[in-house]
């Protein structure tokens, strides 16, 4: 049924970030790559309406159209999944450059202890640590290991920072490409109230530009306005890093790199040892098409690499009952919570204006940065204040005990409407035995695929590390002098509905033996050696910090391996 | 005909289009959809004209954004009724009803989103755990015109009156009520639901751009002093005083 198309030496499936990296790099020597990409192709020049809150953060005008694919959910394997219906907990990227298009550029590394957590919890506190059932492995690569290519991607991306070294965070090789961001008054509230609390702030990682800057590939970009339209919009001015500001263009500069948009891949084409290339079906017509290739990388975000591993049974499937097999095995999301409100009476900030990687963080809190022999969790929180700009439907935060409307509502909304400001802690996500994506047994995508199906809570570990980073956001805030100040320290459960971030990890993950990962360092499949596999599905579990940092520099780590991998063959070690 | 007045009445409302309409059709009275449009209320408490109407407001033309592509003249009467409640006017100025959060809300009824176009609707409908989302088998635009159905139909129970001719302390019961679930808008479906997504429609429309037919001359953004649509406020970032400036929206920055 099929038509057959010439085969190529690799074919990428899905053009977001990591498709872009791996694109560029591999066509710049020379390789020929084919990327094929469900969505639309676009450019800056489709922002000229961009700052419209309604068409792009409450309609989700970018992102992937669930009516077509979707994610079902359960809390615990004793009730039965429920598609998610509409969006809520998390955004998907659809189209060319997926979710960089609309992220927001917070750009941070994974602490040198998260790429060994295992063995550093051992050593620190003794095996008992660890509790029953939750699924912590170390990576199969040191931070020391990665740092080159996280230094290349900063540089791809020109990540602006502070020059000094935060003593908290890794080790850099070289600074931050541009300089940091402006630093408000809001954000000077924020430095002068943790440094006299002996906290260590720094300005957060950012793929906004501060400045205009040109990367290695010789890409000139603007500097950031600070429009205070960027998670969830598109930058008209090209200053967000994003695939198809920066690698893209490279790519097609190049002449070795073909695009087709509306190709949605349904199925990767194995005999269970070598894949041969994968089927597609042109989303517009309907029509499907067979795509021989040599390499086949994956790069359809966690969701759709896990999804299409399982569908074309590639690799061991995950049981959560042995705790053997590993695609969909340590699927980890973000551990939001725990954060202080402040309502300043006598203040107003600027706070219509902002960018997506506006803020500031301490580290203190975060991996094992601080001593946990006395508390009941591992891992912990960055703690952060951000000025992204706050948009008129989104943000109308009153003091509790007023009504949601009404004109209590009304008076209050509009009188804090400038004077509100959040301290918030981003927590790291552990792997549990029971926390997993495997098929959903009833629900089916618009291909006739099976929707891939989530089983995930929050355990007790997190409950607590949120109790106690609560207390942390308070006594900031505290410090800030608001005037009231509203905070919780309980976590419910897990909940799909309200929005906590796109930072799904896991299913997919990387390791240094095949009984215990579904990839090796380079990302290349164990079982199936010509098939990469490559972004946050990567992550064993997920730190304190936004991926996309470490899913940049695991996808230079991936392209050393595909090229090795072309010449040789084999497993790549 | 309807030009022959364009530009005599100084208050381009609602009621003058119903007027014009009244005029057109020869001012006999007629049954039907045109009749009950003729007698109606609508638009009666807009006597005085809303803050936005200030002097130096450009445009003189009626304002053809506003006229219902999707409700029915009673249902758009009592959208307008419950918003207000939600977002009412006060002294620091004007609520729902000034703002044309009818006429949004109205406008998104009909458009893609009212039908759940880019959902996940593919069965069964199941009803899962809180935590797995409130998915309704119905469309958006069936959640909300049954929604106002059942309020109205409470309302003639309870107080013998339509929604609409109320007094604000019992519109408001009648809107707790749905709040809290007590009221069913069809089987399985409680008036929670309606309430939840009919208040964020009325925020949406207090503060969308106007170009979605709310937020009415940009008042809803002057209301908290949101800017709106800006290039760039890059020049600011480092000042410690609120900087105050003229709101834009998307029409200016397409004006360019
Ligand atoms: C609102 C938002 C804010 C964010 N903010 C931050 C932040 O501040 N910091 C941070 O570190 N991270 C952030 N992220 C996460 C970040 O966007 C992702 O980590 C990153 O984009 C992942 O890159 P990727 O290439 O793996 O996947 P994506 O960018 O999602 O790209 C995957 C691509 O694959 C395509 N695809 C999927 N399935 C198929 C198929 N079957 N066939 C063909 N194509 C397919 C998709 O259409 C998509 O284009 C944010 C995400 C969102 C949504
Ligand atoms: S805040 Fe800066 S980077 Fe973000 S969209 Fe606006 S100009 Fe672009």
């Amino acid at each position: 049924m099929a038509t057959k198309m010439p085969k190529v030496p690799v074919v990428i499936v899905g053009m977001g970030w990591v498709g872009g990296i791996i694109a560029a790099e591999l066509s710049k020597q020379g390789v020929k790559v084919l990327g094929l990409e469900r969505g639309k192709p676009r450019g800056t020049q489709d922002y000229y309406m961009v700052h419209d809150e309604l068409r792009y953060a409450q309609r989700y005008d970018l992102m992937q159209d669930l009516s077509k694919e979707t994610v079902t959910f359960r809390n615990t394997e004793k009730v039965a999944a429920v598609p998610m219906r509409e969006y809520g907990s998390f955004l998907l990227g659809e189209g060319l450059g997926g979710a960089s298009i609309h992220w927001n550029g917070q750009t941070y590394r994974f602490l040198p202890y998260d790429f060994e957590i295992y063995s550093k919890t051992v050593e620190r506190y003794g095996k008992q640590k660890i509790p029953e059932g939750m699924t912590i492995q170390d990576w199969g690569i040191t931070y020391d290991q990665l740092e080159p290519y996280f230094d290349k991607f900063e540089k791809l991306a020109g990540i602006s920072g502070d020059a000094e070294q935060n003593p908290m965070v890794g080790k850099r090789s070289n600074p931050f490409p541009t300089k940091p961001m402006i630093k408000t008054p809001v954000l000077k509230l924020f430095e002068e109230a943790t440094k006299k609390l002996g906290y260590h702030p720094y300005m957060m990682p950012s793929a906004n530009l501060s400045e205009q800057y040109t990367n290695p590939d010789g890409v000139t970009r603007a500097a950031c306005q600070y429009c205070g339209y960027c998670e969830r919009f598109g930058c008209e001015y090209g200053a967000k890093a994003d695939a198809v500001v920066t690698v893209l263009p490279v790519a097609q500069k190049t002449g070795n790199f073909e695009l087709r948009s509306y190709s949605n891949v349904i199925q990767v084409l194995n005999d269970g040892k070598k894949a041969s290339g994968v089927v597609y079906v042109n989303t517009v017509t309907g029509e499907q098409f067979e795509q021989p290739a040599d390499v086949v990388i994956m790069a359809s975000y966690v969701f759709n690499n896990i999804k299409l591993l399982l569908t074309s049974k590639l690799g061991k499937p995950y049981d959560p009952v042995t705790g053997k097999g590993v695609i969909g095995k340590n699927y980890c999301y973000q551990t939001n919570g725990g954060s202080a409100a402040g309502f300043f009476d006598d203040k107003e900030f600027n706070l219509y204006a902002g960018a997506g990687s506006l803020g500031m963080e301490i580290p203190d809190f975060n991996g094992d940065n601080f001593d946990h022999s006395d508390l009941n969790f591992i891992h912990g929180a960055g703690i952060r204040i951000s000025q992204t700009g706050q948009r008129p439907i989104a943000t109308n935060s009153v003091p509790k005990g007023t009504p949601s409307w009404g004109k209590a509502f009304k008076e209050q909304s509009l009188k804090y409407a400038n004077s509100v400001l959040a301290v918030s802690p981003q927590g790291s996500s552990m792997p549990w035995k029971h926390h997993y994506v495997d098929l959903d047994p009833t629900y089916k995508d618009a291909y006739g695929l099976p929707l891939p199906r989530i089983t995930f809570d929050f355990e007790e570990q997190d409950r607590q590390m949120i109790k106690f980073v609560a207390g942390k956001s308070a006594e900031i805030m505290k410090e800030m002098k608001a005037t009231t100040i509203g905070s919780s320290d309980q976590l419910g459960p897990y909940n799909i509905v309200p929005y906590q971030s796109t930072h799904n990890t896991g299913g997919v993950i990387m390791g240094a033996q095949p009984e215990t990962s579904a990839v090796n360092s380079y990302l290349q499949m164990w079982d199936v050696e010509n098939v990469f596999v490559v972004g946050a599905s990567a992550f064993a579990h997920n730190s304190g910090y936004n991926p996309t940092g470490t899913v940049g520099a695991l996808a230079y780590r991936a392209v050393e391996g595909i090229s090795k991998y072309l010449k040789q063959g084999g497993i790549i070690v | 005909m309807a030009e022959d007045h364009k530009g005599k009445s100084p208050d381009p409302s609602r009621r003058s289009f119903l007027k014009y309409t009244g005029t057109a059709i020869g001012g006999v009275v007629v049954g039907g959809a045109v009749g009950s449009a003729l007698s109606s209320k609508f638009g009666n408490k807009q006597a005085a004209p809303s803050p936005s109407a200030s002097p130096q407001a450009p445009q003189q033309a009626a304002d053809y954004n506003q006229a219902p592509m999707f409700l029915n003249q009673s249902q758009l009467q009592i959208t307008e009724a419950a918003a207000e409640r939600i977002f009412p006017k006060d002294d620091k100025g004007p609520g729902a009803t000034d703002l044309g959060v009818a006429f949004y809300i109205d406008h998104q009824l009909a458009s893609p989103w009212g039908v759940n176009s880019r959902e996940y609707r593919t069965g069964p409908f199941v009803k899962g755990e809180i935590t797995q989302g409130d998915y309704q088998s119905i469309k958006r635009h069936e959640l909300i015109t049954m929604g106002l159905q059942s309020m109205e139909d409470t309302s003639k129970t309870k107080y013998s009156k339509s929604f609409v001719d109320l007094a604000p302390e019992e519109k408001d019961a009648i809107l707790t009520s749905m709040e809290k679930g007590e009221i069913m808008v069809v089987n399985g479906i409680t008036g929670k639901t309606f309430f939840n997504l009919f208040r964020s429609l009325t925020i949406e429309g207090v503060y969308s751009d106007p170009l979605y037919g709310g937020n009415k001359n940009m008042q809803g953004w002057k209301l908290r002093k949101y800017p709106g649509n800006q290039m760039a406020y890059a020049n600011i970032m480092d000042k410690d005083q609120f900087v105050a400036m003229e709101p834009r929206s998307l029409h200016d920055h397409f004006a360019h």
